[in-house]
């Protein structure tokens, strides 16, 4: 038996009076989960992963082919096309959704006396789910349009901006709850000391506020960022993609597709191999924000 | 002195403008489900030429809408309701036990395995479900989990990043003394965690409770592609298949069903607003 270690900070403390009964209850604990993580993600990826390399029909039946699927994502036109419209919107939404987040926060953490009902109205349009929430939206948008003659599906411009739309009614109640946290957590006394320097609103915003709640807006930031490029419902119950562009070459772009629906398209018979690989770069892209996101919170962790 | 009074009533009178603009706000904010509501009453023609008019007495079709759409689409809604709550409610059940037992575990043995598998459920955590979902759905109908009680297992293996996560941090603040009194006094591992960790750990079981419930209930991609949607529809696949597939489609049932869909979020909602707002906030913190 090794010699036991005993840890300073005693959050892993080899008791052998209460780690090694555990340890042999290992079967009850955590092997559960650990098998289902295997099912449900961890033999899932790696074989993903691997599959991105081949060509495929089925799972069972592929064949080597190296980086070939990556060499015909990066000339998909439809693949790049949808990336930069991924990045467009991710930085609209982005600024649109923390500017307003955060002036809604500012405004209900200022004494209001019915701002409990304001945050249970605002929040309320986050529980309901993305495929219900593009329905909404979608029958509220051709409501107006069809004065005009025309509808949301007919223009790219309406289906961007109708998805920031209705991303911002998802989730500036969100983020604004981050935001109240992040607020209420704004020492007292250096509020006060401003005012009896006395220091104008904007200037206490600017100097006080703003910097004791960096934490949240880096939360935020990250958090909106992650959204859009993961959405996924929305996209597809409010645009589904149109309208169609006929390429000269024969290829179709759905000028308002997202990566994760430009994803789960090309996810037909004859592209899987591509459509894999659309799907590794696409977590490359998603696991390099929360990486990034991980870092800017640890870096908080050390300052505070 | 003066000055200061004066101060204080421009404060109150700018926080009597600003509940003014909020409420303006907070009603426009809800319109878009009167909008539904109103909607899920009117004829199909006036839904698509006059979205926001009130019905009258030519539009106005009672609960006719209702009844259709109850077997619009082939489909009894009430069964798409019923596979919806089953399989939100087995998962987030499973998830809590398992994972909160798997990150006790983790943190109370602390070996490489330990750690090794605690660094793989924090890594799945950035994993998007596009990068699984080809080779999942093939896995879950080779091993035959393709069905509304047997998906919860699923929802565990996808899931368990965040909820182990969540858990193993709250498990290393609890002091281990009461563990060891437990111990001390005969009490296995297995009473030890459901009679005296468990209760300890119930904030953080309402705060992932709430976030799985959130998650599975309005899923769309994942049971869409492991279920056999031609047997099982959840809410969200049912409307999307009514919208999605036809050229045209009866606005009037659809948006009664998407009424009806909601009903049951907004009921959750109002009930347990402090514990939902607060849980979302844990996870958004941590993860």
């Amino acid at each position: 038996m090794k010699a036991r270690r005993v840890k300073p900070d005693g959050a892993a403390l080899n008791s052998s009076l209460i780690r090694r009964p555990i340890q042999r209850c290992f079967w009850l604990f955590l092997l559960p989960t650990f098998a289902s993580f295997c099912i449900g993600f961890l033999y899932p990826f790696l074989k993903g992963l691997f599959l991105s390399f081949c060509k495929f029909k089925t799972t069972s039946h592929w064949k080597w082919i190296g980086l070939g699927n990556y060499a015909t994502i990066f000339r998909d036109a439809s693949f790049l096309h949808a990336f930069w419209y991924t990045a467009l919107f991710a930085v609209i939404s982005l600024v649109i959704i923390n500017v307003l987040a955060f002036a809604v926060a500012y405004a209900l953490t200022r004494g209001m006396k019915s701002s409990n009902i304001f945050r249970t109205v605002f929040f309320m349009p986050n529980l309901i789910g993305g495929i219900v929430l593009g329905y909404i939206w979608l029958m509220i948008f051709d409501g107006i349009l069809i004065h005009y003659n025309t509808a949301v599906k007919l223009q790219t411009e309406y289906g961007f901006w109708g998805l920031v739309i209705l991303m911002c009614w998802q989730q500036i109640g969100y983020m604004m709850i981050i935001y109240i946290a992040g607020l209420q957590a704004v020492p007292e006394d250096m509020l006060e000391a401003a005012k009896i320097d006395g220091a104008s609103g904007w200037k206490t915003l600017w100097h006080i506020t703003i910097p004791n709640v960096m934490p949240s807006i880096t939360i935020c930031t990250f958090l909106t960022l992650t959204n859009s490029f993961k959405l996924f419902d929305q996209n597809l119950a409010l645009t589904n993609g149109s309208p169609f562009v006929t390429q000269a070459d024969g290829s179709v772009i759905k000028t308002t597709e997202m990566l994760a629906l430009n994803i789960v398209n090309s996810n037909t018979s004859n592209t899987r191999g591509p459509g894999q690989a659309k799907a590794v770069v696409f977590f490359i892209l998603v696991a390099a924000i929360g990486l990034l996101q991980l870092s800017a919170n640890r870096k908080k962790e050390v300052q505070q | 002195m003066a000055k200061t009074q004066n101060g204080f009533r421009g404060e109150r009178r700018a926080n009597t403008i600003i509940t003014i603009i909020f409420s303006v706000i907070a009603v426009a904010y809800l319109y878009p489900i009167f909008v539904v509501l109103l909607n899920s009453l009117k004829t199909n023609a006036s839904i698509n030429t006059s979205t926001f008019a009130f019905p009258n007495s030519d539009t106005f079709m009672g609960f006719q809408n209702y009844v259709k759409g109850m077997t619009f689409g082939n489909y009894p809604f009430l069964k798409s309701v019923e596979y919806s709550f089953t399989i939100t409610i087995l998962s987030a059940a499973l998830i809590l036990v398992c994972t909160s037992m798997a990150a006790w575990y983790i943190s109370r043995v602390g070996s490489l395995v330990c750690k090794i598998a605690y660094y793989l459920f924090v890594f799945s955590m950035v994993v998007p479900f596009q990068m699984v979902m080809f080779t999942l759905s093939k896995t879950a109908d080779t091993l035959k989990l393709n069905t509304p009680l047997t998906i919860p297992v699923i929802y565990l293996g996808f899931g368990a990043g965040l909820a182990v996560f969540m858990f193993s941090g709250f498990v290393k603040s609890i002091p281990l003394e009461i563990e060891e009194a437990a111990a001390i006094d005969g009490c296995g591992p297995i009473r030890t965690f459901f009679t005296v960790v468990m209760p300890m750990l119930k904030p953080t079981l309402i705060s992932v409770g709430v976030l799985e419930i959130m998650w599975v209930w309005n899923d769309y991609l994942l049971p869409y592609l492991v279920l056999d949607i031609n047997e099982y529809r959840t809410i969200p696949i049912h409307i999307q298949y009514l919208r999605g597939s036809y050229g045209s489609v009866d606005m009037g049932a659809t948006m009664a069903l998407i009424l009806m869909s909601i009903i049951p979020v907004i009921i959750f909602y109002l009930s347990c607003q402090k514990y939902i707002i607060k849980g979302v906030a844990a996870g958004a913190v941590k993860g």
